[in-house]
């Protein structure tokens, strides 16, 4: 796969038997080029700005030519300037726009740390209600072709530490598109950590508007004997992963979180509750990661409805490697899964 | 310019109130009542004077951690400064920002941050805002010495000049960034190491003289509502009193009591006065009664932050998302 492009050439997982119906399938860039349109042409005080959302390769597509359609003074190109620029969309939230600020790469968004967790995230509560910060950060996490240690970093578990920001990790076409108006709408510091791989996606997307509630996740599959949580590209490699298990009778509920902060507690618990064994995968690192908090959580809240130990599939503690025998061994993906899962089922 | 008797003694009233509110804040912190950290900007009131009264209500400011002139200069209410300086339910921030977190949106004081610089930037949205939105206003933003060490500035800087946004930066150089001094911070007294920009209107200004930091400010307000970009003015002044906290620290040993005594001779509250006493613009009984009008006021704060509530613990989690 060249580095700088992503053709969108797969089908993403059917999960509810939508294709060959007639239904509108589109590129997954596509799904959040038209939000951003929508977003665009019904709210004035909505903008887009990041390095190059105006440039040919337009954040994988999906800011194409909206520069073109709503001028370059509501969709515009910006300094190399992370924090500044940060710092200038919180301003601009906060005198009543609605910035979204996109990035090629998250790994680029720890430049703008200051911004995002001390200011960002504080204002709302720190005045005591008294302003809102409506910013939408969005980023897209690298994978592959040897991008290597600083640029493809999955830093959720960063972000899912800091109270006052709510942080959005869509894995469909429909739920890019959904989650982007439902983020733009929504009063609050939004980070929106997207993934490469998503981007090879084609899926449905109804053309008109439509929000999905941010806080809530969706079960992707239901089964009765495990439940596989995971959240953005992670889901589809679940279902992959149940789908094959599903050969050998095992019947595997995949969990799609859609949202980590705030996160579906009542969706996990209730799953967990029904199966009673839990395999948790991620796209970020294992330790400090969100496979370790929702672990926690179910530890805490659903302990006496566990059969077997929490099983986590996530990336090994060390940087990215660039080299593709090394980057095959750092990600995980349906072997890992269905190990996991077989792990979980065998425990007595 | 020639200002009238009513503006000079507004400016002269507005920093003296500035400076009692202090002064009575600094008095009672060993009660231990307020239990938040102070920053104290006592000798460095002609700034936020000379700035805000060139503003309307609607203009924006975005402050810092040496707050409380900026907060009373742009109009915020008294009473919510001094209940938030006690953590009050009715405290401007509602208790939960303490006095580095200051806020009171009905004048356009959108919040002050305690991360050195961290207004910086912000500012230059809300005048990006401003912008988009063709309104009538300005953005300014109150920064000091340690801030201009910041990389954030230039980041700012360069932005507000790229978009000619209707910003003006006001450099408070009050020499000290906790002990340490601006001159092992920065070398050279131009923080840009260049000749002022043709992008933006720069000047410096005695800091400790009210209608020198009101002129340059008016012109730097005056060119962002007519839409000509941003303005950096540098204003030299002296933080009279210790970083935080309460009375002088010239005990510490890094700088001499000498200097001190020094700048406390070139008070601009004092300075002020003595001039529109010579000019007889104001009479002894005329500052008797203003100081007297400021302490019932100052008196009638302390006495509502005392009597408010304090927030409660249920409450722990409101206000962490807005609806």
């Amino acid at each position: 796969m060249p580095w700088s492009k992503i053709k969108p050439e797969l089908n993403e997982p059917d999960y509810n038997n939508l294709t060959g119906h007639n239904n509108r399938i589109i590129p997954y860039a596509e799904g959040i080029r038209e939000a951003l349109d929508q977003a665009l042409s019904l709210d004035g005080d909505v903008f887009v700005m990041g390095q190059g959302v105006d440039d040919p390769s337009s954040m994988f597509g999906s800011t194409l030519n909206l520069h073109e359609k709503y001028g370059r003074e509501r969709v515009f190109d910006t300094p190399l300037a992370e924090n500044g620029l940060t710092g200038i969309a919180v301003g601009a939230a906060i005198g009543g726009m609605r910035p979204v600020y996109f990035h090629n790469r998250p790994d680029f968004l720890l430049l703008a740390m200051d911004q995002i967790v001390n200011h960002a995230s504080k204002w709302h509560y720190m005045f005591g209600g008294a302003v809102n910060v409506p910013l939408v950060i969005w980023a897209c996490i690298g994978r592959g072709w040897g991008s290597a240690a600083q640029h493809s970093q999955a830093l959720q578990g960063l972000f899912m530490h800091i109270p006052g920001l709510k942080l959005v990790m869509p894995s469909t076409c429909y739920d890019a598109k959904g989650l982007m108006l439902s983020s733009i709408a929504d009063n609050n510091p939004v980070i929106i950590l997207e993934h490469r791989y998503n981007f090879r996606h084609k899926g449905f997307a109804p053309e008109e508007p439509y929000r999905i509630p941010i806080g809530k996740g969706i079960v992707r599959k239901q089964g009765k004997d495990i439940t596989v949580i995971a959240a953005s590209y992670m889901v589809t490699e679940a279902y992959n992963a149940a789908l094959e298990l599903a050969k050998d009778g095992m019947d595997v509920e995949v969990i799609d979180l859609r949202t980590l902060r705030p996160l579906d507690e009542e969706l996990i618990l209730t799953s967990v509750k029904k199966t009673g064994r839990v395999v948790l995968a991620d796209t970020g690192w294992k330790t400090g990661g969100i496979t370790a908090e929702i672990s926690a959580l179910i530890v805490e809240k659903g302990f006496a409805f566990l059969k077997a130990p929490v099983v986590r599939v996530a990336c090994p503690d060390v940087p990215t490697p660039a080299c593709y025998t090394l980057e095959d061994a750092f990600y995980a993906g349906v072997p890992e899964i269905m190990a996991a899962v077989v792990k979980a089922l065998n425990y007595i | 310019m020639k200002f009238s008797r009513e503006t000079l003694l507004m400016l002269y009233h507005d920093m003296l109130r500035i400076r009692n509110v202090q002064l009575r804040i600094e008095s009672l912190y060993h009660l231990d009542e307020m239990k938040t950290p102070i920053h104290l900007c006592i000798g460095q009131e002609a700034i936020a004077v000379g700035v805000c009264s060139n503003l309307n209500r609607e203009d924006y400011i975005s402050s810092n951690h040496r707050s409380h002139g900026h907060y009373l200069a742009k109009g915020g209410d008294l009473k919510k400064l001094i209940a938030e300086l006690y953590c009050r339910e009715t405290g401007c921030s509602r208790g939960r920002g303490g006095s580095m977190h200051l806020v009171d949106t009905s004048v356009g004081h959108v919040g002050s941050s305690s991360i050195v610089g961290g207004g910086i930037p912000i500012g230059a949205g809300l005048a990006l805002a401003i912008q988009m939105k063709k309104q009538n206003r300005v953005s300014v933003v109150f920064l000091g010495d340690g801030a201009a060490d910041e990389g954030v500035l230039y980041e700012s800087i360069n932005f507000a000049m790229l978009k000619k946004l209707p910003v003006v930066y006001i450099y408070e150089n009050n020499q000290f960034s906790v002990c340490s001094r601006v001159s092992i911070r920065k070398i050279g007294e131009n923080i840009f190491h260049a000749t002022p920009s043709e992008h933006m209107f720069t000047e410096t200004v005695d800091g400790n003289n009210v209608l020198e930091v009101h002129e340059a400010a008016r012109e730097a307000v005056l060119r962002a509502r007519n839409g000509q970009g941003p303005s950096f003015i540098e204003c030299k002044t002296y933080r009279i009193r210790g970083h935080a906290g309460a009375g002088s620290d010239a005990d510490l040993g890094y700088r001499s009591a000498e200097e001190i005594r020094s700048w406390e001779s070139k008070c601009p509250v004092a300075t002020f006065c003595e001039e529109l006493l010579k000019k007889g613009l104001i009479m002894q009984n005329d500052i008797t009664d203003m100081e007297r009008q400021i302490n019932i006021e100052i008196d009638e704060a302390f006495l509502f932050a005392h009597e408010s509530p304090l927030p409660k613990e249920e409450h722990i989690l409101q206000y962490l998302f807005s609806e």
